[in-house]
């Protein structure tokens, strides 16, 4: 059945209340399965050799001994996993897996093990000899980009450039965007601000390590029990590295102890399927910390120079930024959607912004949350306030005036539809936060952020028991509370009780295909999939009240959780109730059930404003957060407990990333930090209350409103931390993390420039 | 109609921003796009996004164009 998407301005009784969450009790408990949780008869555990340079050439890999010692049930290196493929992208894939004839980074996979027990695998990894040759290596974006730096991947060449260049190079890809005349805009300036900045690499922190069980029969059928985003899109990535048949690998996801983009992508998983296929049992792999930290996917370091140009009004007449994103050591696009965001919260007639894609021998770069946006908006918002400090107007005043609209043309392409940015600012500009006073050595900042929101392919099904209680299987990955939110949606439609409605996230065997659970997708997507299935449901409950009640299907309506008769010729008809249908299914043509696929496309965009108070120790350099506040357009909140808790828990990241955390690489290429002591994230006594307000203003292209929410309070909280630190220390800070040395150096600079003059 | 290009896809089409394409569907603009420019191929693998009067489609290809719609052709983009 066809369903129209577009708002309608439905008036909700369950949707927007603050239910117990489903998983709730579970989880403090001890009793919800994570990727580490499960076991099967027979297991073996699976660990990997990993190089411990940052860029060799593996000469030789002499497997015997170990696959000698007793205990061992399979050793698995590169050349037990033959290209299938058939496209560069997926072959990256593998061979970040596993190295192939060269380690790429510092904890690059090189070879695997699967024995009876830890200590036995442990001891046979010793047993390997890998021969390696030393290359140069290069791990800094700005040196990578050196026309002299050794080259990461020798078939990459400069994709985005014109005429195709002639020799390889790290800088993987260019991409510009933008619309105007920036050197004409410039010269309408009054005041012109032009900065460099800088962002460490930092890790999404997710607590639940990587971790899977494996299990490949002979028969070529095979099971995945696995901490992950995107279950089916891992079951369509695994059965092509491997050659198994996608319709055998059945791919179940856990709970998932945190993901934030890290867990959109495989890292272990096919090694794991590799190593059961070969010891004909199943394999269970969990990485360790230091794994977790050098082998999966942290984001990007960058470095960029921004430049905005404006009128003594505050019209902003032209604004560029070339940005550069540190991708690790495969092509990605990182850089370019860098480019995409970093003007997109602003009206402006004449932009320009170039990203470049850089290559490094540093690990792959995964999605973290809003993936670029919050590196770009650091560089961006930053200098937003000096450009506001220059014409002496106040930074609100001057992002409210040269913020997007509907109808502005976005600095990526495209021209907005009805969206949130200022509201967001108008509320933030009347919080009573923003009028707060301030003490000594303390600061405000704020900043603005955006992010894209994605839809994508989604199916979900709803079966309604003879109790009338309602099944609902879910494709989507439950990262923030989607049995809770869907559940909510499926009662709202079937006019019953949220407790009538019981939630489950779908195995691949299950379900059609869905998309994994990234660009705030989950809510928007499984939300209007579910709405339509629910539509389907209620259909079906029509039909077979008019079976029950003997009169047309045109008779029926469906209100507040009954099937009414209509009509005078009716009106003896007492309403019937969903379960008074449900206990009489058997006999009116058996299951009742609602199903929808769909691919949710027209995910709105979405705008946060955040404020923040810090004090800085000008002594030590270190910086206490006082306050914080998010302020963010939701379309429409189903749960606000999830919603606030995704406001919050960005917020936090993005203070750990502003403040304390990143990758430090020795300068023989080797990440000094690979763990949570001197990798540090922000924990609870490092943080105030973050304070949260929700902004509705209805997606056009969901019938309830809904945009995604997930992402983009991560956005602003580098910039809005960097303007509060640089207002409480009086200078202004341009590379995080913040951390204590760092704002010392930044006092101690501006000292002995100050006594110079 | 006018196609707007943004970011390495202009390259693909000779460094041009915009582009005249008649389709009714996002199906027919991606054949014409990719029979005029073939080094379009590459980022078609990797994926493209076609922006409708600000809506962003990733995946339905049936997607009716509508006339005098502003239509931007985007890389596919990832989230976390």
């Amino acid at each position: 059945m066809a369903h129209d998407p577009k708002f309608t301005n439905q008036q909700f009784k369950v949707v927007g209340t603050r239910v117990n969450r489903p998983d709730g009790v579970d989880k403090v408990t001890g009793r919800a399965k994570y990727g580490a949780d499960a076991s099967a008869p027979g297991q073996l555990v699976g660990l990997f050799l990993r190089s411990p340079h940052a860029h060799a050439r593996i000469k030789k890999i002499d497997t015997s001994k170990a696959e000698k010692l007793k205990g061992v049930k399979a050793v698995i290196t590169a050349a037990d996993l033959p290209d299938l493929t058939g496209n560069r992208g997926n072959l990256d894939i593998l061979e970040n897996c596993m190295a192939r004839d060269r380690a790429l980074y510092d904890g690059h996979a090189v070879a695997a093990v699967a024995a009876v027990d830890k200590a036995t695998a442990k001891q046979a990894l010793k047993l390997i000899k890998v021969t390696y040759e030393l290359l140069p290596h290069v791990t800094d974006v700005d040196e990578a980009m050196h026309p002299e730096a050794p080259v990461v991947q020798p078939h990459i060449f400069t994709v985005g450039v014109d005429p195709k260049p002639t020799k390889p190079s790290n800088i993987a890809k260019v991409s510009e965007f933008g619309h105007g005349d920036v050197e004409a805009g410039f010269r309408e300036a009054d005041v012109i601000i032009e900065k460099s900045y800088k962002t460490e690499q930092t890790h999404q922190g997710y607590i639940e390590p990587h971790a899977c069980l494996a299990n490949v029969n002979p028969d070529g059928t095979a099971d995945l029990w696995v901490t992950t985003q995107g279950h089916y899109t891992f079951r369509t990535v695994c059965s092509t590295l491997l050659g198994l048949d996608m319709a055998k690998l059945k791919v179940t996801s856990s709970e998932i102890g945190g993901g934030f983009g890290g867990k959109t992508h495989v890292w272990i998983e096919p090694i794991a399927l590799a190593l059961s296929r070969k010891a004909g049992r199943p394999v269970k792999c969990v990485m360790s910390r230091e794994e977790v930290f050098k082998a999966s996917g942290p984001t990007c370091s960058t470095s960029m120079d921004i430049k905005i140009g404006a009128k003594k009004d505050g019209t902003i007449t032209a604004a560029t930024a070339a940005l550069r994103y540190q991708d690790g050591a495969f092509s990605a696009s990182w850089g370019m959607m860098g480019a995409m965001t970093a003007f997109a919260c602003y009206d402006l007639k004449n932009c320009k912004s170039v990203g470049y894609d850089v290559l490094c021998n540093r690990p792959k770069v995964a999605a973290y949350r809003a993936p670029s946006a919050p590196m770009a908006a650091f560089g961006v918002e930053s200098t937003m306030d000096l450009v506001a400090e220059a014409i002496g107007m106040a930074p609100i005043d001057l992002r409210l005036k040269n913020a997007a609209k509907e109808g502005t043309r976005a600095s990526y392409g495209p021209t907005y539809g009805p969206i949130g940015i200022i509201p967001t600012l108008e509320a933030a500009k009347a919080h009573p936060h923003m009028k707060a006073k301030l003490g000594k050595n303390q600061g405000r900042g704020m900043a603005c952020g955006f992010w894209f929101n994605f839809g994508g392919q989604t199916c979900t099904d709803i079966n309604i028991g003879t109790d009338g209680t309602v099944s609902l299987a879910l494709g989507t990955v439950d990262v923030g509370g989607a049995r809770a939110s869907m559940s909510l949606i499926a009662a709202e439609e079937l006019g019953i009780p949220y407790d009538q409605v019981k939630a489950t996230v779908a195995d691949t065997a299950t379900l059609g295909h869905n998309d994994t659970t990234e660009g705030s997708r989950g809510t928007f997507s499984s939300g209007m999939a579910t709405i339509f299935a629910a539509r389907d449901a209620i259909e079906e409950l029509k039909a077979r009240a008019a079976k029950m009640w003997d009169i047309p299907v045109e008779a029926v309506v469906w209100e507040e959780g009954h099937a009414k008769a209509i009509g005078d010729e009716h009106s003896n008809l007492p309403p019937l109730s969903l379960k008074e249908i449900a206990a009489r299914s058997p006999r009116t043509g058996g299951p009742i059930a609602g199903h929808n696929e769909v691919v949710a496309d027209g995910a709105g965009v979405s705008f946060a404003s955040h404020i923040c108070d810090v004090e800085v120790d000008p002594e030590t350099g270190s910086t206490r957060v006082l306050r914080y506040t998010v302020i963010q357009d939701a379309g429409k909140a189903i749960h606000p407990d999830y919603v606030e808790g995704q406001f919050q828990g960005g917020a936090a990241q993005g203070i750990g990333w502003a403040l304390n955390e990143e990758y430090i690489y020795g300068e023989d290429g080797r990440l000094q930090n690979a763990g949570f002591l001197d990798y540090r994230i922000p924990v609870c006594s490092d943080l105030p209350f973050i304070d949260t307000q929700i902004l509705e203003i209805p997606n056009p292209n969901h019938p309830y409103g809904i945009r995604g929410v997930g992402e983009t309070s991560i956005v602003p909280p580098l910039a809005a931390i960097g303007n509060a630190v640089s207002n409480a220390a009086g200078v202004r800070m341009v590379h995080t993390p913040m951390s204590p040395p760092r704002i010392l150096a930044a006092l101690e600079a501006q000292d002995e420039l100050e006594a110079a003059e | 109609m006018q196609i707007g290009l943004t970011g390495a896809l202009r390259s693909a089409a000779d460094g041009a921003s915009e582009i005249e394409i008649e389709a009714d569907t996002i199906r027919e603009l991606m054949q014409e796009l990719i029979k005029r420019y073939p080094k379009m191929a590459d980022h078609m693998d990797e994926g493209i996004a076609v922006a409708i009067d600000g809506q962003i489609f990733r995946d339905e290809w049936s997607q009716k164009i509508p006339p005098g719609a502003e239509v931007f052709l985007m890389p596919r983009l990832q989230g976390g």
